[in-house]
């Protein structure tokens, strides 16, 4: 048996999650850097995954599509198995997750300090306190739910890890906050309370929906293997009523829609993004949706192609919904990070357009939409967080001028905007216009409103940076510090890859193109043919 | 000599990312590094262009392909460069006015703390600019076409402590993306239709689908032009752009920028010629902001903002030139060119007047400059001569030619109205452009001194500003006639965008007679006006038509009342609605199971006889249901 | 004698326990007749048994019995607290749990 590389990349950050919580009460700089070594072996172990994984292999049989596998069997008395395997759409979002965390825990850096009351200082003495070890040990405990759902085959090892990753997230989202803002801590401690309860209700609602369908499944199918299924789709031993795999679907369905958020499940997202700090926020968006938009592209489509094609009309119709009312909410917005949350929203709808176009530019562009959102929203996000934490307020009215007093800080922060508006060079453009043409192949108009998000998109990065990094300097940013040296670490990295990938995408292409050939085979569609074939 | 071609772009690109990572280390030298590595370019545009020259017809094409940028199925992008005589044209006049305007500023932003940035803008300007015109494919144009669409809202935002600066970026930045909203469409329909969207590929295949297909992606390029080129109706963003540094509005809001739409257009040329309506949406685009411009350019006395119309106008008779097909492709071109030189020629000029006037731009203060700036004067005033059309300066070789072109629409209506336009609009031109001229360097002085008490003291620009100037009014002068000699340009660039000669309704020689005449009556009423009276300091309140002028023919106005106000009611009511409804649905299932929990407890009283009750009357109820049902 | 005569007995008995623990209020007369109660439904299962010629009626009266048992135990135990306690055996003064 070979070394079980796809556990142990699970594993890591697991473990570092155990170490750092571990870590005495006194030593908090000590669980800091605990947390982020284990998140760049972490890193490193993903990147191990991705060159090992050979995007080019022939499939000939179902099996062959997912590589590295592990199969043992789990609860043996239901058929469930922990089985594992990479394809390339789970190597593109894996080594997204591994890049994202290292950056999310270097910006977090001080977020979680105990502060300086006589209470929590008393604490800290007797060794009981320990928000900080708490806070990056819940991170990593994410970031391997996330990975394992990544790698997971076996439905219902997916929907466990599913639902799990609501639990630390809960936390995170609950128990740490900006520094008190304009309203004081106990109303900023209600809110976060509040957003984190709406959090956990949304998701959990979604997931025992789901759940249904998975025992529904089981029920149909009497497996939980995604191979299995496969397997016995190709031999033509699979067969499901019409109405049955419409229901499950939809079960499934339900549960990403939640999560990913598309249009009008999407509530739960401003809240929760707002009330986080910003890198936890990085984490709900960047990291924890992807899961929703990749579980659709990967359960909804191969498990149930007949009812995904029945539902695409529907289902494009809430994602253009989501594209322009999630855009011209932003516009609306007062808060920077609510206004980046629904920012967010749009672009969730663009993801989830480009799966349901069934075109292979829109399932590649999606897939890559899902890494550069991942990467621009991160680098806007995170930037948003620095000055956030430097004036202790959400509120775009509260500052003013910054550029003139923080030039770098304001740079960045216009890099990460240009990228949230997909300018062409960066790497949002790329998945953009992909997922555009896509869409536009098989379904002109829908692909024509789309469109409108160019614009929009535009109108509310814009505003924003004109409201708060220009004009004259309002009175209480004078004084504001640029970028630190940790601060400069966490965003140049991500400007670099924005620019990399917006040059030069075509590794991740190719890694993706083949798994969406396969997804498209499962659900027997081809790219339309051009009306006239060209001479090339 | 092909893989030269990428170092057309690499040279300004790397100015840029050296400036803007470089820090404060390079302020000192930031200047020299942009201006010597726009030269660099500079200098490999002319190489290539000697050994262009070099080559026979056929050969002239050049191509460079550097890596495959977006393969995702049929979707094939590439990272890869064209340069034939079209673009040669273009990277000579982006690099060679580009490199003067560097000169330019470095004595125009000696005094400004961010000159460093200054520099790295242009350098990015130019690289875009660059990739923009050498593209071989649509997507990567585009590229291209957004990076200048940034360069610009950096540039007009430079001073960005300055809210108008800051507001009139990001409004040129919008008004650009609803234009690129067609290019992106028209990209999309070309890859549907025909699988590519590379020049190659889509010009050759033109021919194999219909008419109705070439028309949309037409007027959807049209969109695009209409976007960057400032045309109506897309056209309001330019005159508020002027708040950008004046070599940005020299070279980016005149020369080079704002005429990548009239390059879009020659550039598909192919398509258009197969889409007669696209076309003639194209002619009266043209047409109309030919006289738009015109007429904004005459009411207003911001000297920046009435070459801005003026410019607008200009690039009127280009778009207007580039939609006859190709009876005017090659005019349009030309008319760029010379429009490059003298318009930028103009700006500087502008510039220069301001920088001497601490920055004044109102005409209506200024009055007898000649005598403080002679060399402003002069340069100024063969740009002046030139752009009004003056027989034998460059202006009047492609706007003659124009306008007989559009006199050769056709043979009936249409050629008359187009060409009575065109003609118009000369004199037009003739008239703000003349009062442009004796408001700024005739008359009296009119300026006082300001609420601070500083007089200004006009005085010359030093010679980094001057040299500029005079080699671009040497262009201004000369270019036209040397382009016009056998028919020179028109061969150079016949095979990228086919000529023929066009066939005016009415006679060259009665044409040319009358564009002069009008020239002279347009100027003969300007001098009328401003020259024999003096100029009031403060506007009169004016006719109708002037205060609309005043304010950009109320376009301004259209768009707050109807998008700025409407979008922001209906933001505001989106966002009431996401609280209060999207989100009150749930709140509001919420609501509803915690006040019906709250009734329910008040069963659970703590009397455990009462739980007693509730235990028999429920087990009585079971019993006497499962009797029930076997009776039943 | 016929055994349908037990039933109506234990059905009696069972009336009389559950009236009991209605109208009652002293703890320990309540508990009475919950063994009351109880001992109804053992007889009704032995008589069910002879019925049916099986035993599982008997076997299953016996685990009533020592489920009694420990209820006794258990039942006891936490009336001589209450009343020590409070110094009442009254269940309505017993309703602090409650919501």
């Amino acid at each position: 048996m070979s070394f079980p590389l796809l556990t142990a990349t699970a594993a890591l950050p697991a473990v570092g999650a155990i170490a750092t919580a571990a870590v005495p009460a006194a030593r908090r700089t000590a669980a800091k850097w605990m947390a982020l070594l284990f998140s760049l072996a972490t890193l490193v172990a993903a990147l191990v995954v991705v060159f090992r994984f050979d995007p080019d292999k022939v499939v000939n049989s179902p099996a062959d599509r997912y590589q590295l596998a592990e199969s043992h069997a789990w609860i043996a008395d239901f058929g469930v198995r922990y089985e594992l395997g990479v394809d390339g759409i789970g190597a593109a979002l894996l080594g997204l997750t591994a890049l994202l965390v290292p950056f999310v825990v270097l910006a977090g850096w001080h977020d979680a300090d105990p502060e300086d009351d006589g209470k929590s200082k008393e604490s800290v003495a007797t060794g009981r306190w320990r928000p900080t070890q708490g806070f990056f040990a819940l991170i990593l405990m994410v970031e391997a739910m996330v990975i394992l759902s990544f790698l997971a085959t076996d439905v219902f090892l997916f929907y466990i890890l599913f639902e799990a990753m609501l639990i630390p997230m809960y936390f995170l989202i609950g128990g740490f906050g900006d520094k008190a803002g304009a309203h004081g801590e106990k109303e900023a401690a209600t809110q976060r309370s509040y957003a984190a309860v709406k959090f956990l209700l949304y998701n959990l609602v979604g997931g025992l929906i789901m759940l249904a369908a998975v025992i529904g499944l089981y029920v149909v199918g009497g497996t939980f293997s995604l191979t299995e299924i496969a397997e016995a789709r190709a031999a033509g031993n699979f067969e499901m009523a019409t109405n049955t795999e419409r229901l499950l679907f939809l079960g499934f369905f339900f549960a990403f829609a939640v999560k990913a958020p598309l249009w009008p499940l999407h509530t739960w997202l401003p809240n929760a993004m707002g009330e986080a700090t910003a890198p936890v926020a990085v984490l709900i968006t960047a990291v924890v949706d992807k899961v929703g938009t990749f579980a659709m592209l990967r359960f909804c489509l191969q498990l149930f192609p007949n009812a995904s094609e029945w539902a695409t009309p529907v289902i494009l119709a809430l994602a253009l919904v989501s594209i322009v009312y999630g855009a011209l909410l932003a516009v609306g917005q007062r808060d920077i990070k609510r206004l980046i949350a629904y920012a967010s929203i749009s672009h969730f709808g663009f993801i989830i357009m480009g799966i349901f176009a069934m075109t292979s530019q829109g399932q590649s562009g999606a897939t890559l939409y899902m890494v550069n959102h991942g990467i621009s929203t991160a680098a806007l996000m995170l930037v948003a967080g620095f000055l956030i934490t430097r004036r202790g307020s959400r509120l775009i009215a509260d500052y003013g001028g910054v550029q003139k007093v923080a030039p770098i800080l304001a740079g960045t922060f216009l890099v990460g905007s240009l990228a949230t508006l997909s300018l062409p060079g960066l790497a949002p453009f790329v998945s953009e216009f992909l997922v555009l043409v896509g869409t536009f192949a098989r379904y002109p108009v829908v692909g024509i409103i789309a469109t409108v998000g160019i614009v929009l998109g535009a109108l509310y990065t814009l505003v924003l940076y004109q409201r708060t990094m220009t004009g004259p300097v309002k009175e209480n940013v004078r004084t504001m510090p640029d970028l630190r040296v940790r601060e400069l670490a966490v965003v140049a990295p991500l400007i670099a890859l924005l620019i990399f990938l917006g040059v030069y995408p075509k590794p991740v292409t190719d890694l993706v193109n083949p798994a969406v050939d396969q997804t498209l085979s499962d659900v027997q569609k081809q790219d339309p043919e051009p009306e006239v074939e060209a001479a090339k | 000599m092909e893989n030269l071609i990428a170092l057309l772009v690499a040279a300004p690109l790397l100015g840029a990312a050296v400036l803007l990572c470089g820090g404060r280390r390079l302020d000192r030298v930031g200047h020299v590094i942009g201006t010597a590595l726009a030269f660099a370019s500079f200098g490999i545009a002319v190489g290539l262009f000697v050994d262009m020259l070099g080559r026979s017809t056929e050969d002239r094409s050049l191509h460079q392909h550097l890596f495959s940028w977006i393969p995702v199925g049929g979707f094939q992008a590439d990272i890869a460069f064209q340069l034939d005589q079209l673009s040669m044209t273009f990277v000579l006049l982006i690099t060679g006015v580009g490199s003067l305007i560097h000169v330019y500023s470095m004595g125009y932003m000696e005094h400004d703390e961010r000159r460093r940035r200054f520099f790295a803008y242009l350098n990015l300007f130019l690289a875009a600019m660059l990739i923009l015109v050498i593209a071989d494919n649509y997507l990567l144009l585009y590229v291209g076409w957004e990076g200048v669409g940034l360069a610009s809202y950096l540039l007009i935002g430079f001073w960005q402590h300055k809210p108008s600066a800051a507001t009139a970026a990001k409004k040129a930045f919008l008004v650009n993306r609803v234009g690129d909203i067609g290019l992106s469409i028209a990209i999309m329909l070309m890859f549907t239709t025909f699988g590519t969207f590379a020049f190659g590929g889509v010009l050759e295949a033109t021919g194999e689908t219909g008419e109705g297909k070439l028309t949309a992606i037409g007027l959807m390029l049209l969109l695009a032009a209409c976007g960057k080129s400032a045309q109506v109706p897309l056209q309001s963003w330019l005159g508020d752009a002027m708040e950008g540094p004046t070599p940005v509005s020299a070279l980016i809001h005149a020369a080079t920028m704002v005429t990548a739409g009239v390059y879009l257009i020659v550039r598909s040329g192919t398509i258009f010629n197969a889409a007669p309506d696209a076309q003639l949406a194209v002619v009266i685009v043209g047409a109309v902001t030919l006289l738009f411009g015109a007429i904004v350019g005459c009411a207003k006395d911001d000297i920046k903002k009435a070459l801005a119309g003026s410019t607008m106008s200009q690039i009127g008779y280009m778009i207007m030139a580039a939609g006859l097909g190709p009876i005017g492709y090659a005019f349009a071109i030309m008319h760029l060119v010379t429009h490059g030189f003298f318009k930028a020629g103009l700006f500087l000029g502008a510039g220069s007047v301001m920088h001497g006037m601490n920055d004044e731009v109102d005409m209506r203060k200024y009055g007898g400059l000649r005598k403080y700036m002679p060399v402003t004067f002069v340069t100024f005033g063969l740009g002046y001569l030139a752009i009004i059309g003056f027989p034998g300066l460059s202006g009047f070789w492609s706007k003659d030619k124009i306008i007989e072109a559009a006199f050769a629409y056709d043979d009936g209506i249409r050629g008359w109205i187009f060409g009575g336009v065109a003609l118009l609009g000369a004199g037009i031109t003739a008239f703000y452009m003349t009062r442009v001229m004796i408001m700024t360097f005739f008359g009296e002085k009119r300026w006082q001194p300001d609420a601070a008490g500083n007089e200004p003291h006009p005085h010359e620009s030093p010679k980094s500003m001057t040299i500029p100037m005079i080699v671009l009014a040497f262009g201004s002068v000369f270019a036209g006639g040397l382009f016009s000699l056998n028919e020179a340009f028109v061969k150079w660039l016949e095979p990228v965008t086919e000529f023929h000669h066009p066939h005016p309704v009415i006679s060259v020689p009665a044409i040319t007679a009358s564009t002069v005449v009008v020239l002279l009556l347009g100027a003969g009423l300007a001098y009328l006006q401003y020259g024999r009276r003096p100029v009031p300091v403060t506007p009169p309140k004016g006719s109708l038509l002037t205060r609309a002028a005043r304010r950009d023919l109320l376009q301004d106005d259209f768009n707050h009342v109807v998008l700025v106000r409407g979008g922001e009611h209906l933001t505001r009511s989106l966002v009431y609605v996401d609280h209060s409804l999207v989100d009150g649905v749930v709140n509001g299932t919420a609501a509803g199971f915690g006040g019906l929990s709250g009734r329910l407890r008040r069963l659970q009283n703590g009397f455990a006889r009462s739980y007693a009750v509730s235990m028999f009357g429920g087990t009585a109820i079971l019993i006497a249901a499962t009797l029930l049902m076997r009776a039943v | 004698m016929n055994p349908v005569n037990y039933l109506y007995l234990a059905a009696l008995l069972f009336s009389i326990g559950a009236t009991g623990v209605l109208i009652r209020r002293n703890a320990i007369v309540l508990f009475m007749c919950v063994e009351l109660m109880l001992n109804a439904c053992n007889l009704a299962l032995v008589a069910f048994s002879r019925m049916h010629g099986n035993l599982d009626g008997q076997i299953i009266a016996f685990f009533t019995m020592v489920v009694a048992a420990a209820e006794v135990v258990v039942g006891l135990a936490i009336i001589v607290s209450l009343f020590r306690s409070r110094h009442s055996a009254s269940v309505d003064d017993a309703s602090l749990m409650k919501l």
